[in-house]
């Protein structure tokens, strides 16, 4: 159990590591203790009994209305990975392809049932494959036949829920919670990286691993313009109330710079509004 | 000259807070480290170099100024790694890869800046860094530096966001870290491909890693010559 894992090693630097994980010292111990008695697929459930002693007798809604929130895009990713995987035959190449596409899939599995044990009773309904539209109501009708198209889409998935982690951090602030939706964000923007190269390598020529900007300084990099929803305010300039191209006389900081080194955040509303179109 | 002018001014403000008599430990602190800078620069001339701080510098993380100087170390040692590298890529880099690598030099320079000015006055002095574990021409030793201080960096972001209080900075923290996470799995990936999330970074519950600043700094510590010194952590 890695989480264990890490804390234990943590703790050998940082006696009070609970404390500082959440001032409810008591509730990180139990977590702490029940981890090495328990085996690693009660682990999520677990967690979410750690999350109710944290904060009292039920998670505060505006906490499991983000970790519903969250779950729902890992439901959709879930399934639009693993229909590739197990029911489009021939659309993923074998070798290196098939094996990152699996791996993705599996780290989104990860991620429902980590969220689904975390929330507990106050889980959103499960959402099936059947519950999925994932031709986008036409937008990409081959989306599981051309290679391409999938790729594009997944691409796009990712750059989502990139997005979309980071629109909540706010509500999670000072939480454990928090730290857990990060190491999930920092994840998806691992994939993202990779799917990037994957589209870049079958003819998106000159994607980068991160966001750029886009043809004459539009925010969406990719050239699809159906998914320009999902790239809105990626050139942004500005970050903080400071402008960041050509920062203390760095002129090699260009506006493309500038937008690729810093990721935008997607408000729930926007999140919502790009899941709509896969969800029936 | 443009760092002799800054430090002159943070030398002022300094002495400002002295003259009002109040020499918290905090301020005594900055201003021990400001005018060990002043010798520095006096040695460095004019030097484009970023100012050494022999006394070292201090992370006081009672407050959100300290996990922002945190960040702002973590990203002057990148940038210092990454300025190096691509000023002269190892000869088995590619052309694609000497572009991506300049690329990545940029972001930790924009990210680098971006805390400077953020912190103003508060910001910790330049770290002086000791590269002598890595053989910038060797495309394998460049790569796996690369790939220590991308993974360190986005555990020090994930783990570092909950001790932020301000809201903007919670933002700006999950701004970059996605980005040096997308560093990552592009330099894993140049190592061996398909490496970008694997079990070595990501756990069974598909979690990244989350550490303390300790366990940073201690990892950290070997690329650092400017003693970090950490209180209220």
């Amino acid at each position: 159990m890695n989480i264990v894992n890490i804390l234990e090693e943590i703790e050998k630097v940082d006696g009070e590591i609970y404390e500082r994980l959440n001032p409810r010292r008591a509730a990180m111990k139990d977590f702490f203790n029940m981890g090495k008695k328990i085996t690693l697929a009660a682990m999520p459930l677990a967690l979410g009994s750690v999350f109710k002693k944290a904060y009292g007798q039920t998670t505060p809604s505006q906490i499991s209305d983000v970790l519903n929130f969250a779950l729902t895009l890992e439901y959709l990713e879930y399934h639009f990975y693993n229909h590739a995987v197990v029911a489009a035959p021939g659309l993923i190449p074998a070798g290196a392809p098939l094996g990152a596409i699996t791996t993705i899939r599996d780290h989104e599995l990860a991620h429902v049932n980590l969220l689904k044990g975390a929330l507990g009773a106050a889980a959103r309904a499960p959402l099936a494959y059947s519950d999925f539209d994932f031709t986008g109501k036409g937008t990409f009708p081959d989306v599981y036949s051309n290679y391409l198209t999938f790729l594009k889409v997944a691409t796009a998935f990712e750059d989502t829920g990139v997005r979309a982690y980071k629109g909540q951090a706010t509500v999670l602030k000072g939480n454990a919670v928090l730290t857990t939706a990060l190491q999930i964000h920092s994840v998806e923007a691992r994939h993202a990286s990779h799917l990037r190269q994957m589209l870049a390598a079958n003819g998106a020529t000159g994607l980068k691993p991160w966001i750029s900007l886009g043809a004459g300084g539009a925010s969406n990099d990719t050239g699809i313009a159906a998914v320009d929803p999902i790239y809105v305010r990626e050139n942004t300039s500005m970050q903080a109330g400071i402008n960041i191209v050509g920062i203390n006389g760095n002129s090699a900081i260009t506006a493309a710079i500038a937008a690729e080194s810093f990721d935008e955040a997607l408000t729930k509303a926007e999140v919502l509004a790009i899941a709509s179109l896969f969800i029936k | 000259m443009e760092n002799l002018n800054e430090r002159n001014q943070n030398m002022l403000s300094v002495e400002g807070s002295i003259l009002e008599a109040k020499l918290e430990r905090r301020s005594f602190l900055q201003y021990a480290g400001a005018g060990a800078a002043i010798v520095a620069l006096t040695a460095a001339g004019c030097k484009k170099d970023r100012v050494v701080v022999p006394t070292g510098v201090t992370l006081d993380f009672k407050d959100d100024f300290g996990v922002l100087n945190y960040a702002y170390a973590l990203e002057q040692l990148e940038a210092a790694f990454y300025i190096k590298v691509a000023s002269a890529p190892p000869s088995g880099f590619s052309t694609a890869e000497r572009n991506y690598f300049n690329d990545i030099q940029y972001h930790e320079v924009a990210h680098r800046e971006f805390f400077k000015n953020a912190l103003g006055t508060a910001a910790i002095g330049g770290l002086e860094v000791d590269f002598s574990s890595i053989n910038f021409s060797d495309r394998a030793s460049v790569l796996a530096a690369a790939k220590a201080f991308e993974d360190l960096g986005v555990a020090a972001y994930n783990g570092a966001g909950v001790r932020l209080k301000t809201d903007a900075y919670i933002v700006i923290a999950g701004q970059i870290v996605s980005v040096e996470a997308r560093h990552a799995a592009y330099v894993r990936d140049l190592i061996s491909n398909g490496s970008f999330a694997n079990a070595e970074v990501v756990d069974a519950n598909g979690l990244d890693k989350a550490f303390t600043p300790d366990v940073v700094l201690g990892a950290a510590s070997k690329y650092i010559k400017t003693k970090i010194n950490v209180i209220n952590l």
